[in-house]
């Protein structure tokens, strides 16, 4: 199981042996949104910034963006979620990922949370 | 945040429940318990338990007095009867949505949560007594099987209102609600209103919070006051015709009633229409409307529908666009999506009359 960092956006990143970052949104995330019916992801190849808005869930009530925790190429997106998502809210970190990233800068994840680091923002935001 | 948020006499109860609390009109209420759609469905299907107390609670002995501020037949109201009406300005704009009920002795209204204070001051200063019980609680029970747990209901028709007394505690009841479906709304004593709410949880009622709430009543096609209708928009522009009286509009009697005939007899250059949208993108509150290039109205409310499994929104558009299968395009996130005019409520009502 390879290591998983957090940003403060509410979103986690995984990084496979591909040398591909997986992205999705936090079970925190999930929760705070509720039940989710629509979700809008990159296209691939598309270019994205850190911090920079590249996909939407929308739950009954309201639409929130996801933003890009690191620099990179989308590579591959998730159309699972596409087509159902409430795989968000049931497996938020795991098969409700959002999109894998090839990322500009491999040592980037290291500006992020790992999961300890997380818990305590999180216990800082109740 | 140097507002204080005032709670419900159900506050303890939510909380307990695991409710997720928001704001709403200055309020600590429950947005969910279980979640929105599990809450809307339980509405649909079987009985659902909202805390309404922040709405405003009021009673007026003077019906004759009260009728010159609304468009509705409220002295030919009978006793043990309810109905929808609209305090109105002098330019026929809608200052409020509510409910009066004949209780026999006197006048019972439901004021919005947002307006309620406004409305008092406003029924004031038109030389109209009216006594607030703002301290009260109020419980809508909304669903099929409402009547199953409340059969100390059973004997009422949709719309109509009684005082009735459930496990010791007295209460108001009236058949009505805010969901389209059957149903009761039911006001206590604040200091009684938990023990109600338990009292119709243990009978199988299932809590939900006002993201259902919201969800249900655009299914059913009911405007909700400061999105979807305001001092600004006139009743014939809302589509609320139906609780303008035909008796009223001749006597032109009331406030704003010069106004309201003129929108009546000329129309009014926007309506608000039920929209359809073709995907699964929902379109939210101040979305653009559009047909090709041009704009022609704009949504006042928006949500993803759990009983359609689609989303739907309520908006005002220009009247030459208002009949139902105009083809329009919603903008949301700088993108036209394609949706339809379609006639109101998206889902039946299910009244018992």
């Amino acid at each position: 199981m390879s290591q998983i960092y957090f940003s403060k956006d509410h979103e986690w990143v995984s990084v496979g042996a591909d040398g591909l970052a997986t992205i999705g949104i936090t079970d925190h995330a999930q929760q705070a949104l509720g039940d989710i019916v629509f979700v809008e992801l990159p296209d691939a190849g598309r270019n994205v910034a850190s911090g920079e808005a590249c996909a939407v869930v929308e739950s009954v009530k309201a639409a929130s963006d996801v933003y890009a925790p690191l620099a990179g190429t989308v590579a591959e997106v998730n159309q699972a979620i596409v087509d159902e998502p409430a795989l968000v809210n049931s497996g938020a970190e795991g098969d409700g990922w959002f999109f894998k990233l090839r990322l500009e800068d491999p040592a980037s994840v290291s500006s992020l949370m790992d999961r300890a680091a997380y818990d305590e923002y999180l216990s800082t935001l109740a | 945040m140097g507002v204080r948020l005032l709670k419900t006499p159900l506050d303890g109860l939510h909380r307990r429940l695991g409710a997720r609390m928001v704001e709403f009109a200055g309020y600590e209420m429950p947005l969910q318990y279980a979640g929105i759609i599990a809450e809307h469905n339980a509405c649909r299907t079987g009985a659902a338990l909202f805390d309404v107390s922040h709405m405003g609670q009021v009673e007026i002995a003077d019906a004759r007095a009260f009728e010159r501020l609304v468009p509705g037949d409220i002295t030919g109201l009978k006793a043990g009867r309810q109905r929808y009406t609209l305090l109105l300005n002098e330019a026929g704009g809608i200052i409020d949505d509510l409910m009066v009920a004949n209780l026999g002795t006197r006048l019972q209204a439901v004021l919005n949560a947002g307006r309620k204070q406004v409305d008092v001051a406003h029924i004031q200063a038109q030389g109209v007594e009216v006594v607030t019980h703002f301290e009260r609680a109020l419980l809508a029970l909304q669903g099929p099987k409402a009547v199953t747990l409340l059969p100390e209901g059973a004997a009422l028709k949709f719309m109509d209102a009684a005082e009735l007394t459930i496990e010791g505690i007295p209460c108001v009841v009236t058949r009505s609600g805010y969901t389209g479906e059957d149903g009761f709304e039911i006001g206590c004593p604040g200091d009684a209103g938990e023990h109600l709410a338990e009292i119709l949880l243990a009978r199988g009622a299932v809590p939900a919070g006002l993201g259902a709430r919201d969800s249900l009543r655009l299914e059913a096609g009911l405007p909700l006051y400061g999105n979807d209708i305001g001092e600004t928009i006139t009743p014939v522009a809302a589509g609320l015709n139906f609780a303008l009286s035909k008796k009223r509009l001749a006597a032109a009697d009331f406030l704003g009633a010069g106004p309201v005939n003129a929108a009546l007899a000329n129309g009014t250059a926007e309506k608000l229409v039920g929209i359809r949208l073709e995907g699964r993108a929902p379109a939210r509150a101040h979305a653009e409307i559009r047909v090709g290039a041009e704009r022609v109205g704009e949504v006042t409310s928006g949500v993803f529908s759990p009983t359609l499994n689609a989303p739907i929104a309520l908006g005002y558009v220009r009247a030459d666009f208002a009949t139902p299968g105009t083809a329009i395009d919603l903008i949301v996130r700088d993108k036209p999506l394609p949706g339809s005019v379609v006639a109101l409520p998206f889902v039946p009502h299910n009244y018992v009359r």
